[in-house]
């Protein structure tokens, strides 16, 4: 009896605590949303925490806006909006391998370091080709063989030409990984490190936050912020314009700082889409690396350690200009 | 059940091994269990900590697992394939192995999609590929076709057993009472009554012939899994009947293999005779000859054509640096060698037969790994990876832990289905004719050794 006393006591204590807990959770993780999709206008006082402990009041323009935009329906993530044909422009003779691109990228999509869903690769087209920069995201193909062999219609094919990946449908067979000739498409092995308030926001198809173990993801090039009439962060963050994005159908795609017509830079510039013999149809062009910009050095001095190791069979190229 | 004084005497030759289950088999049994609790606990850490255990990334997202699936879900449909040849044709030498055949089936169809299922990064959602199939995909059809092949393949095994199990039931075998009910319900009231007879032979037939074609057909849509992609090494017309003739080729080196365990172990030089090993062998040499054509012409159209990646992935193969000595094992050992010792009479005996099938088996394991690693090892665009384990894959212990667990349930399948079955059919060799019956199946002594 009294044994049981004592454990009843102790239950109750238990589930006290817990009770506070999760109120305490839910409190902590509605604060999150409100912080996070809560728009502060520019020039807006705001308070904040400082890691001291103490409350600073400064300017929101100071501040990284990092939100998501309102969820869609799974079947309005499926649909895409109507109207539009998105296309990217890559111009290859500016492209310094500045990487900001990447680091926005991952910044705004939560990705940690290696998982790269944009990388830039140095190509050489031939043996006395000069090397050059070469940014690589998803090229969201018109004729998508990773769409074609996906058993579950997880990743598909959107009227707005973009191609995204439901992460509450995707099996993990990685079929799509095989199946895509530019090696886009990145698997979670393990469960993908996250802070508690994106572990438990709302998956959406458009966001692709938050990521899944055992399921395929790759560049979305965010339709999320398209809607909102904002550009992928790696057009924005590129310090060059590498990146223009716009809409096919206008015939108007813009790096932010200019914008232009699409059929008549791909005219004037000879664009050209990577490896058209696949008969993939990508929605990315490129612009040829002519009358370069930066040499092609430059992109790799500046690089960690690490990252140079990535192009050591070039080694012999940038040691000997040094 | 009536039997002829030839299958009276198979049944009583074979009888003991249905009766006892003996020392040996429990000994291996238990051994075969434990390989699969260990792979028990490599699939639970797979499961709990996610495809990072095994040796699998993103450039080589399918490694040891798929190697397994090809290989064992190519034995299948090699056995369903000489099973219903042997049925339909009417040689009297084929009938003892018919059931061998369908074990093989039957096993390998089990074994076989568990490991594509390992490849598969979420299990808790397996019922999207029936609850949103998607009809464009190889995967799909793979699903349908297995899942098909499948039931054909059991209904045909089960068909070609009831007349068996009916002599069972009526045996008064020393035998569990459960076991015995068992028998009686499988036996489904087969008396051996004329309309019974026809019906079951009819059955029996159309069977065969849909699983002939069937097995052709579900070994091709395995190849399109990989032909369907771009890939090199993969984007090939002639995978369909590549892989057909690889299935056909692996599993006619298996069915040697067991052919020869079970005659050592059961005793049944009598019904599995050296006439079966040099015939099967014949058939093994014209397979082999047939796969190293195909082999040939693979490797040559790629080298000459030497588009880029093409050229790449045939430098991988032949690059003493890289598989170079793989590829030399599985094409001399899977394709030389076999043809080599059937072709001398002096070796076209039961063991040289048997170790060179033996050797031929684990050739084609090899030449499924090399198929499908080096492929993905070549991507179109530079890797610029500095991560070594996302350049070359390397299997880890979960993943080799789970192929040996694999191979155990294949193992303990064959010991536990041949305790429950003679594993030469009893009722299938009345079909033999008297004057090919002594010729084939000389009359067995009496005081010949009873197996144990």
């Amino acid at each position: 009896m009294k044994q049981e006393e004592v454990n009843d006591k102790s239950r109750r204590d238990f589930l006290k605590t817990a009770t506070i807990a999760t109120v305490a959770t839910a409190a902590c993780g509605s604060l999150a949303c409100s912080c996070s999709s809560k728009k502060a206008g520019i020039n807006e006082k705001v308070k904040l925490l400082s890691p001291d402990g103490e409350i600073v009041e400064i300017d929101s323009a100071y501040l990284n806006h990092q939100e998501h935009m309102a969820i869609v329906s799974k079947l309005e993530a499926r649909e895409g909006i109507a109207g539009k044909k998105f296309v990217m422009v890559v111009d290859l003779a500016l492209c310094k391998n500045a990487r900001k691109c990447i680091t926005a990228c991952q910044k705004w999509h939560y990705r940690p370091e290696e998982t790269e869903w944009l990388t830039v690769k140095l190509l050489k087209d031939s043996d006395k080709g000069a090397p050059y920069w070469f940014p690589k995201q998803c090229f969201h193909c018109d004729n998508p063989p990773c769409v074609k062999v996906c058993p579950v219609d997880a990743t598909y094919k959107r009227q707005d030409g973009i191609v995204l990946i439901d992460n509450d449908r995707c099996i993990g067979c990685k079929f799509c990984m095989a199946a895509c000739p530019y090696s886009t498409r990145v698997f979670n092995w393990d469960e993908p490190d996250l802070s508690f308030d994106i572990k438990n926001l709302v998956y959406n198809p458009e966001t692709g936050i938050p990521a899944k173990v055992g399921t395929v993801e790759k560049c979305d090039f965010c339709p999320d912020r398209a809607k909102e009439g904002l550009l992928p962060p790696c057009v924005e963050a590129c310090p060059n314009g590498v990146f223009y994005f716009g809409d096919e159908n206008e015939d108007t795609v813009t790096n932010g700082s200019e914008t232009v017509s699409f059929t008549q830079l791909i005219k004037d510039r000879a664009g050209y889409r990577y490896m058209e013999e696949l008969g993939t149809k990508p929605r990315v062009y490129y612009l040829p690396p002519k009358d370069r910009q930066f040499p092609v050095e430059r992109g790799y001095e500046s690089l960690s350690d690490d990252l140079k190791e990535r192009f050591k069979e070039y080694k012999d190229i940038f040691e000997k200009k040094n | 059940m009536e039997l002829n004084n030839y299958q009276q005497e198979a049944f009583n030759y074979q009888r003991k091994t249905i009766e006892k289950y003996g020392k040996r088999a429990w000994g291996w049994t238990i051994f075969y269990l434990l390989c699969i609790i260990a792979g028990a606990y490599a699939l639970y850490l797979q499961i709990a900590k996610g495809h990072g255990v095994t040796g699998m990334r993103d450039n080589v997202v399918w490694g040891l697992f798929i190697v397994n699936f090809i290989f064992f879900i190519g034995l299948s449909y090699a056995g369903a394939i000489i099973a219903g040849i042997l049925h339909l044709s009417k040689v009297s030498w084929g009938k003892p192995i018919v059931r061998l055949a369908q074990f093989m089936t039957i096993i390998s169809v089990v074994v076989g999609p568990v490991f594509i299922l390992l490849c598969v990064g979420r299990f808790d959602r397996l019922h999207h590929l029936f609850v949103y199939p998607r009809i464009q995909s190889p995967m799909t059809w793979d699903v349908m076709a297995v899942v098909t092949f499948f039931a054909g393949s059991v209904l045909f095994l089960y068909m070609a057993l009831i007349k068996d199990f009916a002599v069972y039931r009526d045996a008064k075998l020393d035998i569990p009472k459960w076991k015995q009910k068992l028998y009686k319900a499988l036996s489904l009231g087969y008396r051996g009554a004329a309309s019974q007879k026809r019906h079951l032979i009819i059955s029996q037939n159309l069977l065969a012939i849909i699983m002939i074609p069937l097995s052709i057909i579900v070994a091709s849509i395995l190849s399109w899994i990989f032909g369907m992609t771009l890939r090199p090494g993969w984007h090939s017309t002639i995978f369909g009947p590549y892989f057909v003739i690889g299935a056909l080729y692996s599993g006619c080196g298996v069915l040697i293999v067991a052919m020869w365990f079970y005659r050592k172990m059961y005793k049944l030089n009598n019904y599995f005779t050296d006439k079966h090993f040099t015939y099967l062998g014949y058939i093994m040499l014209v397979l082999a000859a047939g796969y190293g054509y195909f082999t040939f012409s693979e490797y040559f159209t790629s080298w000459f054509g030497s588009e880029k990646w093409d050229g790449e992935l045939i430098h991988k193969l032949f690059s003493p640096s890289e598989y170079g000595w793989w590829t030399l094992f599985a094409n001399l050992a899977g394709i030389f060698i076999p043809i080599l010792i059937v072709a001398i009479p002096a070796t076209r005996k039961p063991n040289w037969i048997t170790l060179v099938a033996f050797i031929m088996v684990i050739a084609m394991w090899v030449k499924r790994y090399l198929i499908i690693v080096p492929t993905l090892e070549t991507t179109l665009l530079p890797m610029q990876d500095t991560r070594t384990e996302y350049v070359k894959y390397a299997a880890t212990w979960p993943e080799w832990v789970l192929t040996i667990a694999g191979i155990a349930t294949f193992l303990l399948f064959f010991t536990v289905m041949s305790k429950f079955v003679t594993v030469v059919p009893i009722t299938g060799l009345e079909d033999t004719n008297n004057k090919h019956q002594e010729s084939v199946h000389p009359v067995i002594k009496k005081e010949e050794v009873q197996p144990a």
